[in-house]
């Protein structure tokens, strides 16, 4: 299973920053970012090649990260290439609490990152699906 | 265990008249000051006249503003020769002026028998390594429990404020068994351990006296979690030497004031009347021994109440609550009076809010807001936004529970608020007139 890097951060200038200069301090390569924001504070999602090593080094600054697991879903990047992944989901009664994605491969292939509960089941009705998801040594590897 | 046996433990009656004795002899001496000549005196050079210890309550308030005003700063309240002065001490003057109190040696002996009194309270002895980690200076903290830890025989380490690896230093390489800190400063030190891979808790440490702030029930305990010791409150203020004034004993329910140096009223801050045993007013002290700036009914600005029944430890002098604010702490919003330590005891409930904290007053469109910053605890964040949001959202309704308006919640990140090497700064007022 994958796992994304969550951070807790004030809604003020120079947030995004800190967190990126860490992780390039700790030569760790960021796949994907995304950012949730309530109105004084949000929430950095980041896909890193080194989940551990990148929780460790934003510790060691004295930030709040937090490793959550999330599953990852590889895609064709064409039309309805989502709608088959969104159309089971619903389907099976599976609320997302969050979900971003992103392309690889010069276009040919997209990951949609979901944020559930329900992480094996999630996995399972996937896979059955015929979709494949990804650890966190396949993301780095597409 | 005590340091004065026959004066903690004297009987109230005794300790009355002994107060009685005291208080008329400190009129005879305050008279010769030019302030309290002019406050005290009718016609003819005599002290006013007092039958009982109630007849206090015939004397003018001296205040703060009478210790700092043009016409009495510096000199005005003395009732003795420049040259019996050996010592002057000053208030952080965040208010104002400062107000200084200059100590005759009398004074400074008086002074250092009342903390050795309550050092001995706290179980401090000959055979304890004390660190004191308050500012040296004009800042009473430093020196007076300084003196007062050498005359119990304690190795008194004189390590002032801040300098963090120092401090934790001297504690590994002298088995420092007590200290003296301010709380704000005992909450924060334990991440300096951590960093330099030790554990408070792993060291010898088993006694903080904590003073110079308002501080609630729950960040003592914090305090004691932390460090793994015990934590005694200690009360003071610089009009009235500094710390030394009241202290816990090992009963922890009040702090003892030293009613045979000091007589104790409890008044109505807005009516000024003498308020019942047991309700919660402004402190008023008179000193009963002090030589060179005798005060005669100085307001202290502190809110607490005080009792005078029996204690299990075994003294007699009475007990004051656990100071919950100052008169002038007080922040009025939107028509409601709030403490900042009101406001404390609400976060301190919440597990994942860490201990510093800031409320700020911002005026918009003429209406006074109220945020609350507080730093979230570096192990809770889980990741997702609503358990951050139903937080703040908790935390705002328990606080319009205890302060009856809704404030705004900010919570921050862990180590983002501002940390003051002295007192700690709870309110920044944004507010422009």
């Amino acid at each position: 299973m994958a796992h994304q890097i969550t951070v807790f951060a004030e809604n003020k200038p120079g947030r995004i920053e800190r967190v990126t200069r860490v992780l390039k301090e700790a030569a760790i390569n960021i796949r994907a970012i995304t950012i949730a924001t309530s109105d004084s504070f949000g929430v950095i999602k980041l896909l890193v090649d080194d989940p551990d090593g990148a929780h460790d080094a934003l510790a060691a600054e004295g930030m709040s990260p937090f490793k959550r697991e999330i599953v990852a879903v590889l895609m064709d990047d064409r039309p309805g290439g989502l709608h088959a992944v969104a159309e089971t989901l619903g389907r099976a009664g599976i609320n997302v609490e969050g979900a971003y994605g992103f392309v690889v491969e010069d276009k040919k292939r997209a990951v949609l990152v979901i944020e559930v509960e329900k992480i094996p089941e999630v996995d399972r009705l996937l896979r059955e699906q015929g979709l494949s998801t990804l650890t966190d040594e396949e993301i780095y590897s597409l | 265990m005590f340091w004065n046996e026959e004066i903690e433990t004297l009987a109230r009656p005794e300790l009355e008249r002994l107060q009685l004795r005291r208080l008329r002899q400190t009129l005879e001496r305050a008279v010769r000051s030019p302030f309290y000549r002019r406050r005290l005196t009718g016609r003819g050079e005599d002290p006013p006249r007092i039958e009982s210890l109630e007849d206090v309550a015939s004397l003018p308030f001296t205040t703060k503003d009478d210790l700092r005003s043009d016409e009495n700063y510096p000199y005005g309240f003395l009732t003795v020769d420049r040259e019996q002065l050996v010592r002057l001490h000053s208030s952080s003057g965040t208010t104002g002026r400062p107000t200084t109190i200059l100590h005759t040696r009398g004074d400074l002996d008086s002074w250092t028998e009342l903390v050795a009194r309550c050092l001995t309270m706290a179980g401090v002895t000959a055979s304890d390594v004390f660190q004191n980690m308050m500012g040296y200076g004009l800042f009473t903290g430093g020196l007076g429990l300084h003196y007062g830890a050498e005359r119990v025989g304690a190795l008194t380490i004189p390590a002032g404020a801040g300098n963090s690896r120092k401090q934790i230093s001297l504690m590994r390489d002298f088995s420092t068994t007590a200290i003296h800190i301010i709380p704000s400063y005992a909450l924060r030190l334990p991440s300096t351990f951590e960093n330099m891979g030790y554990d408070p808790r792993d060291l010898p440490v088993r006694t903080a006296i904590l003073g110079a702030e308002p501080h609630s029930d729950t960040i003592r305990r914090r305090i004691e979690a932390l460090w793994g010791l015990k934590a005694f409150n200690s009360y003071g203020l610089s009009e009235m030497n500094g710390p030394g004034v009241a202290f816990e004993c090992e009963c922890q329910e009040g702090l003892h004031l030293w009613e045979d140096s000091y007589l104790v009223e409890i008044i109505d801050p807005d009516t000024l009347a003498p308020l019942p045993e047991g309700e919660r007013g402004e402190l008023v002290l008179t000193t009963l021994t002090r030589e060179g700036m005798p005060l005669v009914r100085y307001r202290t600005q502190d809110l607490t109440s005080a009792r005078r029944d029996h204690c299990p430890c075994g003294r007699t002098h009475l007990r004051i609550d656990r100071i919950t604010g100052r008169t002038d702490d007080m922040l009025i919003i939107k028509g409601v009076n709030i403490y900042p330590i009101q406001v404390e005891r609400v976060l301190m409930r919440f597990s994942e809010i860490g201990s510093n904290y800031l409320i700020v007053l911002t005026r918009e469109e003429r209406v006074d807001q109220m945020t609350v910053m507080a730093e979230l605890e570096k192990g809770f964040f889980r990741g997702d936004l609503a358990s951050l949001e139903g937080l703040r959202s908790r935390i705002a309704n328990e606080l319009r529970g205890e302060i009856l308006i809704t404030p705004r919640v900010e919570l921050v990140e862990a180590g983002s608020l501002p940390v003051a090497e002295g007192k700690a700064i709870r309110v920044e007022d944004r507010r422009n007139g």
